[in-house]
């Protein structure tokens, strides 16, 4: 690894420690008799924000409470935060292509797979209903965006990475970028060898574009 | 009989003009400024420039009003219970009303203060004085709250009060009648002998507000009637009016209206505070309530404080002077300056101001007309820096501006005069509608006045609104004062009779507000902080009710096993921690009133049934969309049945 390289891991790596300190995801609601903003934040082992008046307002449509002790993601993520910090920094210090790969993997995975669960929990919050709940509307379920906005009857839910999300976001592809960029100067000079310089220098400005062929591009290394 | 056709149209013309501009006249009046509408019109969802305190006189209340738009927001409960709000009926409320003559539904609070710090009001409280039963409140107007109580012993009609120093070391409260204090059962007609007036301060602790009676000041039996503070090189001095110094205790309409000259009493509340430290005052036995209201425990507590500190005039030399005023003076106002105090007699045909720098020079130089019960007597022309001829009848009122204009409110002509402070001359005069008491500037006894606005206080409302019987609306009016005329823009009603008012810029306030009561911060005894705590418990004849509201149900809703001759007691916590979801409580044939419970407090209310039934009970307020849902019922069997205690929700 080149030494702006085993700077740019160890700085994203250092990054992700705001996660422990910023809120990771931002939900606001917006309603005409909610001036002042209603909303909750996500944070790697809390939730807060007006959770008790969103349970509230919940309850008339059947949705669960959100208890942030029975969310067991919340008791989890801090781990998985806090070993992307500890094994990235070793990664930079290592200077080890191979090692990168597989720490930029687990990152990605992880990023993924917080996403998915994301998505998960609130299609079991948006869906799964008390069917005693007063107001009913036929068809209709309460699942927030995972990103962006949606309109839930008299409110309409914005969710967006909040300051910790975005740096962790940015992080992540930070790191993508390394690897990627190892990778091609590496190939860059075997490529130089052959005297084929400019078609592969196509290649690889399409390959940090397409994000399904890099990761593929990463499993062939 | 042509002309004669034209001479009959011409006199009907003529008739219906006449009609037409008696029409118009009665209506508005002069000085109505031309874009008046649009100078007090504040859009929809748009905030006033400026709160108001307006007393609520014999209503015992004080209301809160926007300018410039006259807008009603808010009648804070005093010293008068409030069924509405639960105010003097809950458990937790009934001891601010607690005085030495036993609980008082109802009191006269005539003049609202801001709290001050460096002579220009702060926002953090309002204070106001209960006139019949001599007390103080201070509201907190983070709450816009009754947050304190204290009585005023030693003293009938609190009437000159709750005016505070610059940075409201004190409260004063000055003796409106003269009573008996050293021995309470005389004959009236030794009223010269035996009866005195007092003079308090009460101390204000300048953290949390708490009021003490630090010290009250014995004089002749003279009646004060307002006061004013001194600022900047006055700061030390209070200065207050008094009329009857002919001392009568009967027909004081004539009798007290004898005397070309009053008094303005000059209190150096500095050196007061030195002869207090060196023991000069006597400790006088006298039972007082001392009510306050937590924010915390969401109930009120009293104690009854037994002696009062005591200052003779006699022993205390330098302490107090008398300057004369004409004639009968009301208002006792002191300009921003600080330099020039305004008597307003009522009875004078001049406004007469008096001067700080001379009123000291005369001391000095001992320029006095003999003594009344030990207090010097200053030469009138001694302290006066000149009269204001010819400004109206019937001075009542000074409030100042920030550019050296004074304004004074005419009783008897109908008025507001303003005039030049140091000139003495009359710039304008505007016609109030009708017969004006007090008036307000924003900032206008401070000494940095907001001259943006003049609030015009009617004793007399006639034909300025729909009539609504015999009994109308009380009435204020609104006027621009930034130009060199006064103009009317607004009239509009207010509660009880107006008397006096305070004006802050809105930003000093508003920033403070309080949302919501945090149930995690509640230490109400019998707070209920989650719906599985809830209980109801017999202890003898009494039932204690531990329930909880939230939208849009009662934790528990039904509850059995009440006896007739039982005493109920519901104590209510709001569970709700979002802003503005106040949930209300009332159960058929409660017999004092609803209780309106804010989010995050608990409050209590007893019942006593008188029937055996089954009692249902809801919610007040409109709270939510399943807000007719709210309800639960309360099963009350005969005395001698065997039903246990048994409650539930959701069964």
């Amino acid at each position: 690894m080149k030494k702006i390289s085993k700077i740019l891991i160890i700085a994203a790596a250092l990054s992700l420690v705001t996660g422990f300190f910023l809120p990771l995801w931002d939900i606001s609601l917006e309603a005409p008799q909610y001036p002042e903003g209603l909303g909750m934040k996500i944070w790697v082992n809390k939730i807060s924000g007006d959770l008790q008046t969103i349970n509230g307002l919940n309850h008339y449509i059947g949705m669960k409470t959100i208890e942030p002790d029975s969310i067991k993601e919340l008791s989890i993520m801090p781990y998985i935060l806090g070993f992307l910090v500890i094994t990235g920094i070793l990664t930079g210090f290592a200077g080890r292509k191979k090692l990168l790969a597989v720490w930029v993997l687990i990152f990605v995975i992880a990023g993924i797979a917080g996403g998915v669960d994301f998505y998960m929990w609130e299609y079991d919050y948006g869906h799964n209903l008390n069917p005693e709940a007063a107001i009913k509307v036929p068809g209709m379920n309460y699942q927030p965006p995972l990103i962006g906005s949606k309109e839930l009857l008299n409110f309409v839910a914005h969710s967006y990475p909040d300051t910790a999300g975005i740096i962790i976001i940015i992080s992540g592809i930070l790191s993508v970028c390394v690897l990627l960029f190892e990778n091609i100067s590496s190939r860059k000079l075997k490529v130089s060898e052959v005297k084929n310089e400019t078609k592969v220098e196509k290649e690889s400005i399409k390959f940090t574009a397409d994000k399904s062929v890099r990761s593929g591009f990463i499993m062939q290394q | 009989m042509i002309y004669k056709r034209l001479t009959t149209l011409m006199l009907i013309f003529t008739a219906v003009f006449i009609f037409s501009s008696c029409g118009d006249k009665k209506s508005s009046g002069p000085n109505i400024s031309e874009d008046a509408a649009s100078r007090v019109y504040v859009p929809p969802g748009k905030y006033d420039e400026f709160y108001s305190f307006v007393s609520g006189g014999f209503s015992g209340q004080l209301a809160v009003y926007g300018l410039p738009s006259g807008r009603l927001f808010r009648v804070i409960p005093v010293f008068s219970v409030d069924p509405e709000k639960g105010w003097g009926y809950t458990e937790e409320t009934k001891p601010m009303l607690m005085t030495t003559h036993g609980f008082i539904p109802w009191d006269d609070s005539h003049h609202s203060e801001l709290s001050m710090t460096d002579g220009v009001p702060d926002g953090r409280w309002i204070f106001i004085n209960g006139n019949n039963t001599p007390r103080i409140a201070r509201i907190d107007l983070k709450t816009f709250r009754t947050a304190e109580i204290i009585e005023i012993p030693n003293s009938a009609g609190n009437h000159s009060s709750p005016f505070t120093t610059e940075n409201s070391e004190y409260v004063v409260a000055g003796t409106r009648f003269s009573i008996p204090i050293k021995e309470k059962d005389v004959p009236i007609s030794s009223y010269t002998e035996k009866f005195n007036g007092t003079v308090s301060f009460v101390k204000v602790d300048p953290k949390s507000g708490n009021m003490s009676v630090a010290f009250q000041i014995m004089s002749p039996p003279f009646d004060y009637d307002l006061s004013h503070a001194g600022k900047n090189a006055s700061h030390d001095w209070f200065f207050f009016s008094c009329y009857n110094t002919e001392q009568a205790h009967t027909l004081l309409e004539v009798n007290a209206s004898q005397k070309d000259k009053d008094f303005i009493m000059a209190v150096n509340w500095k050196k007061a505070e030195e002869y207090v430290a060196q023991g000069k005052a006597k400790d006088y036995s006298a039972d007082y309530y001392h009510n306050t209201y937590s924010d915390e425990t969401h109930s009120a507590t009293s104690e009854v404080l037994k002696t009062v500190k005591v200052l003779d005039p006699k022993d205390c030399p330098g302490m107090i002077y008398y300057i004369p005023c004409p004639k009968s003076p009301h208002g006792c106002d002191v300009d921003p300056s600080g330099e020039y105090i305004v008597g307003g007699g009522k009875l004078a045909t001049v406004i007469p101001v008096f001067s700080f720098t001379k009123m000291l020079k005369a001391i000095e130089g001992k320029q006095f007309d003999g003594e009344i019960g030990g207090i010097p007597v200053i030469k009138y022309e001694a302290a006066l820096h000149g009269e204001v001829q010819k400004p109206g009848l019937g001075p009542l009122h000074t409030e100042f501006d920030d550019k050296g204009y004074a304004y004074t409110s005419m009783f008897v002509s109908s008025e507001v005069v303003k005039w030049d402070i140091k000139k003495l001359e009359v710039v304008d005069r505007a016609p109030s509608y009708y017969s004006v008491g007090h008036i307000m500037i924003p900032g206008g006894d401070s000494k940095k006045p907001w001259g943006k606005y003049l609030v015009v206080m009617n004793k007399i409302t006639k034909d300025r609104f729909l009539p609504t019987g015999p009994e109308l609306t009380q009435s204020a009016q609104l006027y621009d004062i930034t130009g060199d005329k006064m103009k009317l823009l607004l009239d509009f009603p207010t509660i009880g009779e107006p008397h006096y008012a305070q004006g802050i810029i809105a930003d000093l306030v508003s920033k403070n507000s309080v949302k919501i009561f945090k149930i995690g911060e509640n230490k109400n005894p019998y707070v209920t902080k989650s719906p599985n705590d809830v209980k109801v418990e017999r202890k003898g004849n009494e039932i204690h009710v531990y329930m909880t509201m939230i939208r849009s149900h009662f934790t528990p809703d039904n509850i059995e096993g009440i006896k007739l001759g039982d005493v109920v007691y519901f104590h209510v916590t709001n569970l709700e921690q979002d802003w503005d979801i106040p949930h209300g409580f009332a159960v058929k044939g409660l017999m004092n009133s609803e209780m309106l419970i804010m989010p995050g407090e608990t409050q209590t209310i007893k019942w006593e049934p008188k029937e055996v039934g089954v009692y249902p009970f809801y919610c007040t307020d409109f709270c939510s969309a399943l807000h007719q849902e709210m309800q639960g019922y309360i099963r009350v069997s005969p005395a001698n049945a065997n039903i246990q205690i048994s409650f539930s929700t959701g069964k």
